[in-house]
């Protein structure tokens, strides 16, 4: 039975070499509710908590590099909220501040639930994560990384170094359904980015599927509808809720103990609606 | 499969924790093996915010905590917050107010609004909501926890 705490990376790759079934602890906020209930009982735990290389984020040209360290609570910040709304907001709806304050980006990518609250920012925006291990880095998407609930593509061995995703010209939202505002699992959960460099409109679902999903059908459709030189698009409400129903036939839902097949895509298509009005009346701003 | 020992440092004293699972939570190892009793345990699941506890300034579930990773930090728990038997200017307007019926989520309550207020002397109501939006409370309906807070602020500010 064992602990590791080790302060530098080259440390972490050591200890995860020493011991491929040594489980990785970040925030927590997983991992120990199901150690709590019984559903694992760890043997041996390397955490990452005093890695400072993992800490904080920074900004590289057009792409954020954010540690895999990082909490929810800095990505609430107003200094990074300026730079990628979406993710802020996304953070800002996860668990509770006590939950906020530990739980990390790499923990909600690793953990690969279909309702992580900033996985279908992450899928919009086309990150990157980038695993680390004694053998050296790799740099994977996120549909390359989650293929399944609770299921990745991490090699024993592996961190998660950082996740990247580009400082866009565009606004953005983020919209999650649940029982309440705070300490909520979501039912329901989108993301929505526009590129007007790249002129693309990218949105993501979350929680109505086994992984994140992307309303290509709704992006392509969107992007055709927006004179992208003034940055307007006419008759806007009827193409709101079109762009909603559009959105809600990509969702993938089930029917489980938090809601129905049928109430989460109806909740995908309000969202998206309400998203894509949201984006549209900011098209013209300079954000 | 051999047991670990560590030391965890909480209210400023150091504990030895022995024979230990490394599975084990902080609150668990707080109430079970130092008999700290002040922090209370409930959804087990970072939920009801009835185990708040400071790791090195920081509020945080102590049942989201493994224990063991918590060596070398500075923990506080509600009975670190004051010396014995006085108590801080926020656990008298807790009862000053009546913010406290049957008294379960208090001490993981008044460790959130201690918190919230060294950060943020003067919440606005939002803040407020959202700072204690993880500490559940059944009883009181939170209208005179809300208020115990603002008791506060005002007394504070009048210093």
């Amino acid at each position: 039975m064992s602990i590791t705490i080790p302060k530098t990376l080259a440390d972490v790759y050591a200890a995860l070499d020493d011991d491929a079934d040594a489980q990785i602890l970040a925030g927590g906020t997983d991992f120990m509710v199901e150690v709590n209930f019984g559903h694992r009982r760890p043997t041996s735990v390397v955490a990452l908590g005093a890695v400072r290389e993992l800490r904080g984020w920074r900004r590289d040209g057009d792409t954020l590099v954010i540690g895999g360290g990082c909490t929810y609570r800095e990505l609430q910040e107003p200094a990074f909220a300026t730079l990628v709304p979406a993710l802020a907001v996304a953070a800002r709806t996860v668990g509770s501040p006590q939950i906020r304050n530990v739980g990390t980006i790499g923990g909600n990518v690793a953990t690969a639930s279909p309702a992580g609250d900033t996985l279908p920012v992450l899928a919009a925006l086309d990150a990157t994560i980038t695993l680390g291990s004694s053998r050296g880095v790799r740099h994977v998407t996120l549909p390359e990384f989650i293929v399944g609930p609770k299921r990745t593509t991490r090699i024993a061995g592996e961190v998660i170094v950082d996740v990247r995703v580009p400082v866009l010209d565009g606004p953005q939202e983020y919209l999650k359904i649940g029982t309440r505002n705070a300490m909520v699992i979501a039912v329901a959960d989108l993301a929505l980015v526009v590129d007007r460099r790249g002129r693309t409109v990218r949105c993501a679902l979350g929680s109505v599927g086994p992984t994140v999903l992307r309303a290509t059908e709704a992006e392509t459709w969107a992007r055709e509808q927006i004179d992208w030189s003034s940055g307007s698009i006419a008759a806007a409400d009827a193409l709101c809720a079109e762009f909603g129903q559009l959105a809600a036939t990509s969702a993938r839902p089930i029917d489980d103990h938090r809601s129905t097949a049928a109430y989460r895509r109806r909740g995908v298509e309000v969202l998206a609606a309400r998203a894509f009005r949201r984006v549209l009346a900011r098209m013209g701003d300079g954000r | 499969m051999t047991a670990l020992h560590y030391q965890l440092r909480v209210n400023g004293r150091a504990h030895d924790v022995r024979d230990a699972h490394v599975g084990e939570s902080l609150l668990g190892v707080l109430r079970d093996r130092l008999g700290l009793y002040g922090t209370k345990g409930a959804c087990e699941q970072g939920e009801c915010g009835s185990c708040s506890v400071l790791v090195d300034g920081t509020l945080v579930c102590a049942c989201l905590v493994l224990a063991a990773s918590a060596m070398g930090a500075a923990i506080t728990t509600i009975e670190g917050i004051s010396p014995d038997g006085v108590l801080t200017d926020v656990q008298k307007a807790f009862v000053d107010c009546g913010a406290v019926q049957c008294g379960f989520c208090t001490p993981g309550l008044v460790i959130a609004v201690q918190h919230l207020l060294e950060q943020n002397p003067a919440p606005t109501e939002l803040e407020l909501k959202e700072a204690l939006s993880g500490n559940i409370c059944r009883c009181t309906g939170y209208g005179r926890i809300f208020a115990a807070v603002d008791a506060v602020v005002e007394l504070r500010s009048a210093r």
